[in-house]
């Protein structure tokens, strides 16, 4: 394969995994990571950094049309990244104190259960319209949406922003400690946590993992895990996928959003898990 | 597009509703949002819109602007190295993709790289590019909370902010 080959053939699995990510609220590093590492057989470290650009392609280019169209929330967004940043920054600083392996065997559990959690919830999709939370209302987080699925105006309330903070430092330590799975965590986080909306847990995840995965990608790149003929079709080709993506959120049922969100996050725990018991 | 309309089941006063659980706490502040005249929420809303909008922009030509950048050192990279193309024989993608590999990582290699016109040069320059959006995002959001006159979200904005460049100055000493 020549590296023409190589750059048209990955440029196109970016596009998919753009459409995925950005439908999904994860950053694409779910296809790109598995999709490098065992297709193209590329170095893990050049691939994590691949999947931090990816992360970063579909965060931008979905985000773009989610915060027009009012389907992310803003304020939740730029609130809950104080919890995303600091995890971020302080997983760098633990990376070399944890076993890798049991940190995968942790995370692969508890996605396994948030994967369950966010399962349980499908029939149980209808929005908050009363609040006690003192943060949530203190920084008036609360907020609504136009559904384009069912053509009406969907205004909900937020709660549970204590533990959802937690949540967030948690993905924010994993996605520096693993250099996955940011999007994994902070989508149940909102959904079962705070009770965002489906979409608007999706779509604000969306607009996050960006900002998670920037605090390390300044490392990725000292490091040399940025290689420019791998970077290159992951950015244009989830760039385009993130795009189109970002079309269809608004059309299709919260439902379908969800179980296919589940169905995605039963793949990243038992990838997890995989790593840490057959590494 | 009222805010609290729609299906919320509280018809009167929801905006009283939502800040009756926070009287105490939080320096006694939780009441920092008063009842506002209709014209009043209508200008909000506009500012709300504004930013959005702002943001969006942001985003939208940080995209752009990577993508092409990131095209024209593809195409470079292609134009320079003539065994790249299939055409040419059997040059493999795995010459470019090992732990041996060579590509600018640091300012001054980057720097140098793209003085000299290098396609991978100029494709990191994009990555850089696009790896800025979001923290130019963020950079937006402080400004945003500000015009916005919300000093709690303008601070939470700014720690954030704080946060990714400290963690930059970090990455690079």
């Amino acid at each position: 394969m020549t590296p023409l080959d190589f750059v048209i053939s990955l440029a196109l699995i970016s596009v998919a995994a753009g459409v995925l990510g950005s439908l999904i609220g994860l950053g694409g590093g779910v296809v790109i990571v598995p999709v490098l590492t065992l297709l193209y057989h590329v170095d893990i470290r050049l691939a994590i950094g691949a999947s931090i650009v990816s992360v970063i392609a579909t965060s931008s280019g979905a985000a773009a049309a989610y915060v027009r169209e009012r389907m992310t929330n803003l304020r939740a967004g730029m609130f809950l990244e104080i919890a995303t940043t600091t995890g971020a920054v302080s997983g760098a600083y633990l990376t070399t104190l944890l076993p890798t392996r049991f940190l995968f065997v942790f995370f692969g559990v508890v996605l396994a259960y948030s994967s369950f959690a966010t399962f349980r919830r499908r029939h149980a999709d209808a929005p908050l319209t009363v609040s006690h939370d003192r943060l949530a209302n203190y920084f008036n987080l609360h907020g609504s949406y136009y559904d384009q699925a069912e053509q009406r105006e969907i205004s909900y309330k937020v709660v549970g922003t204590k533990p959802g903070l937690a949540l967030m430092y948690v993905a924010g330590l994993v996605s520096a400690l693993l250099g996955i799975g940011s999007g994994a965590l902070k989508v149940p986080a909102m959904d079962s946590a705070m009770h965002l909306p489906m979409k608007v847990s999706s779509a604000t995840s969306n607009f996050m993992i960006g900002v998670t995965a920037a605090a390390s990608a300044g490392v990725y790149f000292a490091r040399g895990q940025i290689d420019p003929i791998i970077a290159a079709p992951v950015a244009a080709g989830v760039l385009l996928g993130a795009t189109v993506g970002a079309r269809v959120l608004g059309r299709v049922a919260s439902k379908t959003v969800r179980l296919v969100f589940v169905v995605v996050l039963v793949v990243i725990s038992l990838e997890m898990l995989q790593k840490g018991i057959f590494p | 597009m009222t805010e609290l309309s729609g299906s919320s089941g509280t018809p009167q006063h929801p905006e009283l509703d939502e800040q009756e659980p926070a009287p105490e706490g939080l320096g006694g502040s939780g009441h920092r949002r008063q009842q506002l005249s209709p014209e009043e929420v209508a200008e909000m809303e506009e500012k709300v819109r504004k930013v959005e909008l702002a943001i969006s922009l942001v985003l939208r030509i940080g995209v752009v602007v990577s993508v092409a950048v990131i095209a024209t050192g593809l195409g470079l990279m292609f134009a320079h190295h003539a065994a790249y193309l299939p055409v040419h024989g059997h040059f493999s993608y795995k010459e470019l993709t090992s732990k041996s590999t060579r590509f600018p990582h640091s300012f001054s290699s980057l720097g140098h790289s793209i003085a000299h016109g290098d396609g991978r040069g100029i494709v990191v320059l994009g990555v850089l590019i696009l790896i800025l959006t979001p923290i130019l995002r963020v950079a937006v959001g402080v400004l945003s909370f500000i015009y916005e006159k919300d000093p709690p979200m303008a601070i939470v904005t700014l720690y954030v902010l704080v946060v990714l460049i400290g963690s930059f100055f970090l990455a690079g000493g």
